[in-house]
């Protein structure tokens, strides 16, 4: 058990690790994204109320449900970088942090795109919204927060902080379509008791989710890999690295 | 496959502006998200490569023991 959360702290078994996880992950992530989007897309009925747009659900709910998942791990790297000082869970959690932004910016949008035909507006300040919206800016937060310290140690432990905080906001995410009412539908898919959603569109989306959260892993392990190499540009293994990609 | 020709795809009774919006835009973002951080690694790499050639070179020209 300790031998596994040392390697986790060893730099350069992380970068070959993921190097070898992307290797097939990438692609599979790809071939899923594919085929689920074109399922979607092409091969379902439309929604007898929507009609075509409730198509853009194939990315909307992904990337949203994602947006939400990228969130507590950003929140949970950060912890740990806080409570154990572990370097790796500084690099994921920063790592996160804008790929969290690029997909809330996506739900936003989708969602802004569906609300046209659907509700007749593009924006409404409502609750299940707005809280997104909060969660984008969160995530740029993070980001900034980084870049406006110089010492780095320093950034880590503000953004793991604001990270922490942020945290508030992901019940209210989830709770704002039952608690408050709104234009934004509650969900469809159900945990508890039966979905409301038609099997012949809820296979296709539950594939697009799936693939969107190795899109994630797999966008995730690139960012934290980049940030590795430049974190340990003085260490041997990294000037290794870097002479022999010169060679090729 | 539910549409019947390919501007029924496009049209999509109405609603193709928003889909197909909502997917390029989509499709941009992750490009981007997937592209940057493979850009950013090759270039850290290729500039900490040139670096170490300049600074082999440098020192005393080849007196890091040439023939």
């Amino acid at each position: 058990m300790w031998s596994i959360f040392h390697k986790f702290g060893s730099p350069p078994w992380l970068y070959s690790i993921s190097g070898a996880i992307l290797r097939w992950l990438l692609p599979a992530t790809l071939i899923a994204l594919i085929v689920g989007v074109s399922w979607g897309l092409l091969f379902t009925s439309p929604d007898f109320r929507q009609g075509n747009s409730y198509r853009i659900i194939y990315i909307h709910v992904p990337a949203a449900v994602v947006a939400l998942a990228g969130y507590y791990v950003m929140a949970l790297a950060g912890a740990v970088s806080l409570i154990w000082r572990m370097k790796m869970a500084d690099v994921a959690m920063k790592a996160a942090a804008p790929i969290g932004a690029a997909f809330t910016f996506i739900a936003l949008f989708t969602g802004a795109v569906w609300g046209k035909p659907t509700w007749g507006t593009w924006w409404v300040w409502d609750a299940r919204i707005t809280s997104m919206l909060i969660l984008l800016f969160l995530y740029l937060g993070v980001v900034a927060l980084y870049e406006a310290f110089d010492n780095k140690e320093a950034a880590g432990k503000a953004c793991a902080v604001l990270s922490l905080v942020g945290m508030v906001n992901i019940p209210i995410i989830y709770k704002s379509v039952d608690w408050w009412y709104s234009l934004h539908q509650p969900a469809s898919i159900k945990f508890t008791e039966k979905s409301t959603i038609d099997p012949s569109m809820f296979y296709p989306l539950l594939l697009c989710i799936g693939a969107f959260y190795a899109l994630f892993t797999c966008c995730l392990l690139l960012n934290m890999r980049a940030e590795l190499l430049q974190r340990e540009s003085r260490t041997q293994w990294v000037k290794k690295l870097a002479t022999e990609s010169g060679r090729n | 496959m539910y549409f019947d020709s390919l501007y029924a795809l496009l049209t999509m009774d109405g609603h193709g502006f928003y889909v197909w919006t909502a997917y390029l835009v989509t499709l941009i973002v992750v490009a981007m998200t997937l592209i940057s951080p493979l850009r950013r690694r090759k270039r850290f790499l290729q500039h900490l490569a040139a670096e170490l050639k300049r600074n082999q070179v440098a020192p005393g020209g080849g007196a890091s023991g040439g023939p």
